[in-house]
Formats: structure tokens, sequence, C-alpha cells
């Protein structure tokens, strides 16, 4: 198959946030970035269903400038063939998703990938939009996938039990954990990667749809109060008073 | 089970000083280690065993041999990478990155260096992805600081060798498929000969009840007139510059490694300070935990910053002999007491296998005494500083 995998670079799961003075974007001084951990297993997942056929090509695309190209750089270490860096910082899901599809468009992938998320803004619109956009069928949050010939078979986890649904290529699915052990380079994968094309490619033609007002850190937690179980009055107290919840 | 949380010390941003391969390739063995080593590494200690199904995903990952040549299976890397994939597997366990770096540095270096282009093709790509396992021996039960005094020897029968004698203290002895041997030939000069397992005559008791580097398989090698075919002779090295250039390249790798084993004890000794409380607040408030934290991370730092430089000299082949002593002396010390400062944050739960610190202090005892004892190489220093050996 044919596959395309969207990947974007998210902070290291360990950064502590701050953000800039204006607050209105995160401050990247000092911060590690990685690949997004549901596009990894994207990656993985792509690569497992085409050495099960044993054919067909795994392709990344990130929206980002050059300082993604490590992580696109660790992406063609696991094992993915080549890859689209469209040169532009990403600004909204609508402008992402529009510039992705803008590529994929020509392309004819048989299966797009998408994290079901990024774990920094975890606006989760992207597939959908870029499903929208191309006009494919679309499920997300996905826990298992196989393709037989034309047909994909996809689970997804829902209350109480599990979805399976039967989709046509070419389709995009967003990956949910469970879908697949991420996969980590090994050295000949990081020797091919060196060698491995990446095409980077102007942004063309879109806008973005949404403006980030303000960011806030959450509050930090408070401590826990020890409450004699006999002192219900000081219970109420501290609720009505402190708490403000009664 | 520990979930290995471990985090880097970087206080001086040396990330920086690194390329963005050195970072994938050691961000990549940290991954895989806490996947694949972390999750058991305390029980095989426990139980003084190898955990020998690992020895595939250290060729995987590029663990053995990096360095040498793609042609050969080998990585075709650099110094820097062969020093940070030595200093992931250590932050897991010095015994793991024993068997690794005397694969590669040990084994492979000197069939790649002093090796004819047959026994480079014959054996380094079996070695790099982990088929074959090797050893070295040059240690004897007499002779260890002093090797020149071997007494293991061949002696030429026409159409092969003949080998007597004993080495000791051997790392992957006891499941080695090869052995890289130092044995004087008639004339009493020293060269390297390659010896199979399964050659008569040569077998590889295992050494037991070690309190040390547990978690690694070390035994003798032991020839009662093995026969060894010629072609195995390594032809192009004689005399003791020959097994003293693999240890340059494993020393190397030691001083790399251990800034793992301290770094492992100093991030686990600052979680647990902040979290144990004693007197109604961390202990990590208290100035004497403090003190030991912030010159932990001190010397981590510095640590740290002498492989790094040694690592570019290597790159350039401009690291002498004595700058590896240096820096396999300082390091191996500095560690044995980041492992002792840790142990004592950790209270009594520092001597547990809840945490790593004893398994690492104790470790560090074998790292100090091999490849060159922490005296020796403070004397070699000396006779490279004032020219005049202390030793000898």
């Amino acid at each position: 198959m044919k596959i395309l995998v969207c990947v974007s670079q998210v902070p290291d799961t360990t950064t502590k946030i701050t953000f800039t003075p204006d607050n209105k974007s995160l401050n990247t001084a000092g911060v590690q970035f990685i690949i997004n951990p549901y596009d990894e297993l994207g990656i993985t997942k792509a690569l497992e269903l085409n050495e099960q056929t044993g054919g067909g090509t795994v392709t990344v695309i990130t929206i980002g400038g050059v300082d993604t190209e490590p992580n696109i750089r660790k992406a063609l270490a696991m094992g993915a063939d080549d890859a689209v860096r469209i040169d532009a910082e990403p600004t909204d899901a609508f402008f992402v998703a529009q510039q992705i599809a803008n590529y994929a468009a020509s392309q004819n992938f048989d299966l797009i990938f998408t994290g079901r998320e990024s774990i920094d803004y975890n606006g989760g619109q992207v597939g959908g939009m870029i499903a929208e956009l191309m006009n494919l069928p679309h499920v997300n949050v996905i826990t298992a996938i196989t393709v037989n010939g034309n047909t994909g078979t996809v689970e997804r986890d829902i209350d109480g039990g599990r979805e399976v649904v039967e989709v046509t290529t070419p389709f995009l699915v967003s990956a949910q954990k469970d879908l697949c052990e991420p996969r980590i380079p090994n050295m000949r994968g990081i020797m091919t990667a060196r060698t491995k094309p990446l095409q980077v490619i102007a942004a063309n033609g879109s806008e973005k749809r949404t403006e980030v007002a303000q960011f806030q850190a959450p509050a930090p937690k408070s401590g826990v109060k020890f409450i004699d179980p006999n002192n219900m009055d000081e219970l109420v107290s501290l609720l009505h008073n402190e708490a403000k919840v009664l | 089970m520990r979930t290995d949380n471990f985090e880097a010390p970087d206080y001086y941003l040396l990330d920086e000083l690194l390329t963005d391969e050195h970072k994938l390739i050691r961000d990549s063995v940290r991954a895989w280690v806490k996947k694949e080593i972390s999750p058991i590494i305390e029980d095989y200690a426990q139980r003084a065993e190898f955990p020998r199904h690992i020895i595939k995903g250290l060729g995987e990952i590029g663990a053995f041999g990096p360095a040498l040549p793609a042609e050969y299976g080998c990585g075709g890397m650099d110094q820097i990478t062969y020093g940070l994939i030595m200093q992931e597997l250590e932050r897991c366990d010095s015994g793991i990155r024993s068997t690794a770096s005397v694969q590669g540095s040990l084994v492979m270096y000197p069939i790649y260096k002093y090796g004819s282009e047959e026994q480079r093709k014959k054996y380094l790509p079996k070695l790099a992805s982990g088929e074959w396992m090797g050893c070295f021996g040059l240690t004897e039960p007499d002779h260890g600081s002093n090797p020149g005094g071997m007494t293991t020897n061949y002696k030429d029968m026409g159409d092969h060798y003949l080998l007597n004698g004993a080495k000791m203290w051997i790392s992957n002895a006891p499941f080695a498929d090869i052995a890289v041997v130092w044995a004087k030939n008639e004339e009493g000069r020293i060269k390297g000969i390659i010896v199979e397992r399964g050659m008569e005559g040569f077998s590889t008791p295992e050494t037991h009840n070690k309190w040390s580097l547990r978690a690694s398989a070390t035994g003798e090698l032991v020839f009662d007139n093995v026969k060894v075919p010629k072609e195995n002779l390594l032809p192009n090295i004689e005399g003791l510059k020959g097994p003293l250039g693999c240890l340059d390249s494993a020393r190397f790798g030691i001083a790399w490694g251990v800034v793992g084993a301290a770094m492992d004890c100093y991030d686990s000794a600052l979680k647990y300070s902040l979290q144990r409380e004693q007197f109604g607040k961390p202990i990590a408030s208290f100035q004497l935990q403090q003190k030991k934290l912030a010159e932990m991370v001190t010397e981590i730092t510095k640590m740290q910053l002498l492989v790094w430089r040694l690592g570019t000299l290597k790159n350039d082949d401009r690291a002498s002999t004595a700058q590896i002593s240096m820096a396999k002396r300082n390091n191996v010390e500095k560690a044995m007491w980041i492992a002792r400062e840790a142990r004592q944050i950790h209270g009594g739960m520092g001597i547990t296998g809840e945490y790593p610190i004893m398994r690492h202090m104790m470790n560090l005892e074998s790292v100090v005494t091999y490849e060159g004892t922490h005296d020796i190489h403070l004397l070699i220093t000396g006779m490279d500083i004032t020219g005049i050996s202390a030793f000898r």
C-alpha cells in the first residue's frame, strides 16, 4: 500500500511548560521536541501493514520549519521510505489540514494516518479536516487495523465494548494507544535514514482560521487537607467557605 | 518491577555539542534499554545470570562495534557515538556495557585493526549482529597489571599452532563463540590468535560468587594443547602494543559508560530526595542533602565534558593512551563516589533492589580494577608528565 503518515512534533512529555510574556505562544527556549506519540503509532502501524504484505511505501509529512528535521529523520530511521516537509509554521488545524490535503491530492495514497491528537494542543481536528477536504472516509481513534485488498477492517474502543468498522480504500484513520508498540529506530535504520529523500515544499494557498487569544497555566494544585471523620462541621465549613462548592 | 523514569542531567547544555544523529542514536538506545533491559536487570543481577536473550537486540541497536566500518556490518559511526551507546548501556548496568565493550573494543577492534581481510569478512559481520559473541584473553592468574609476563604460549607445529596456558577474569567467556587470545610464540613475542569454541582442549569454566557485575558472565579460558589453524593468527601485530591498543578503545568506552552509571545514581537520588519527607518536608530541603546533590551534578558535568573532549580528540585520532587513562580513572572514581553519596540519600532503601544504587556501586568495584587498575592509570599519568615509569 502507498501510505501517508502525518507527523507533528510536540514538547517532550517531561517539559515544564511556560508561555511567552504576552501569553500567546509557548516559550520554546530549552524545550526538547519529540514526534507526537500518537503519530509514532501511525508510523509504526503503517510499516507493519506494509511488512505483512511485503510491499508498498510509507511517506511521512510534517508542516514546520527546519527545526522539525531531526524528528523527520527519526521517522525515516524508524523505517519510513521518504519524507515531505511543508515549510511553514503549523499555525492552526485548518491550515495544517489544507496543506496536507493539497499535497496528498495528487499522490494517490491508499491510506492516511494521523494521530488521534497532538499531545501539546490536543485539538484532534486535523485528521477529520483532511478527510473532509479530500472527501475520504475517516475512522478516528482506532486501536486495530487490517487491510485486505481494498477493504480495511478497523477497530475502535467504544463505551462498554468495541466497534468494528469496514471501510474501502482510500481512507484516513487516526491512531490511538494500543494500536501497536512504537518502533525504536535501530542502527541500520539510522544509517539508511541519512540518504532517504526529504522533500521540502513551500506552503500553498490556505489561511488559518483561528487565533490564540491567550494561554493560561492551570492553577497550582493545593495540598490535601485531612479532616477528622467526627468533625463534619469543619468539613462543611471548608467546602462552603474555602472551596465554595456548597 | 521498577518503571524506568530516568531523565539525564545536562547542566551545561552539552547536548548542543552533539549532532542530531548523536542524539537520535543515544535516545534510541535509551528507549530500547528502558523497554528491554530496565524491567529485567535487577532480577538477572540478583540471580547472577546474564540475560542472553538481549544479545540480538544489542546487535540491532548498534552496540557491537558501532565505530567500525559499515562494509563489515558495523555502524560506521564516530567515537562519540560509541561513547554515548556505552553511556546508555551502563546507565542501566555496567555488566551489560561490559558485554558490549568487550565485543566491540576487545574482539572486533583487534580483528579489524590487526586481522587479515579474510578474518575481517569471516568474523566482523557475525560479531556486529550478535550472531557470534567473543571474549578477550589477556589477563592471567599470575599476570594482571604486568601482562607482558604472560606464560600462555603457542608452538608452530607445521600445519597448525599448539596453544597452552590459561586466562582469567574474562568477560563473556562462558558463552563466547570465539576468543581473541594474546600468547607468546617460541621467540617470546606476543601475538594475537583467534580460538573458536569447540576446538579440542579449549574450555571456559565460569567464575561464580561475584559480588559485582552479576548480570554479566565472567570466566576463565583454559588451553590444553589446543590445535589452532594457522589462518587464525592475527597477522598484522606483534608485541604488547596489540592488546594495549584494544584497551585504549575499551577504556575510552568505560570513561563514557560510567557517566551513565553516575547519572542514574544522581537521577534516582534527586527524585528520592524530593519525594521522601522527614520532619514534615522533603529531605531535599536539608542542606546536607543539597550539598550531596549539588556536588554530584557538578562532578557529572565535569565527567561529561571530559569524555566529550576525549571523543573529539579520538575522532581525530589524537587521543593519547595517557589521556584515555586519565578519563577512565577520573570518571570511574567519581562514579563510585556518586554511587556512595546516592546510597546515603536513599537511606535504607538504597541497599535494596528497589533502586539501582547498590548494584551500580558493586559493579563499579570491578570497573575500577579491570582494564588497568586505578593505581596503574595514575602511574601512567605520572609517567606521561615526568617521563619516568614508576611501575616497571
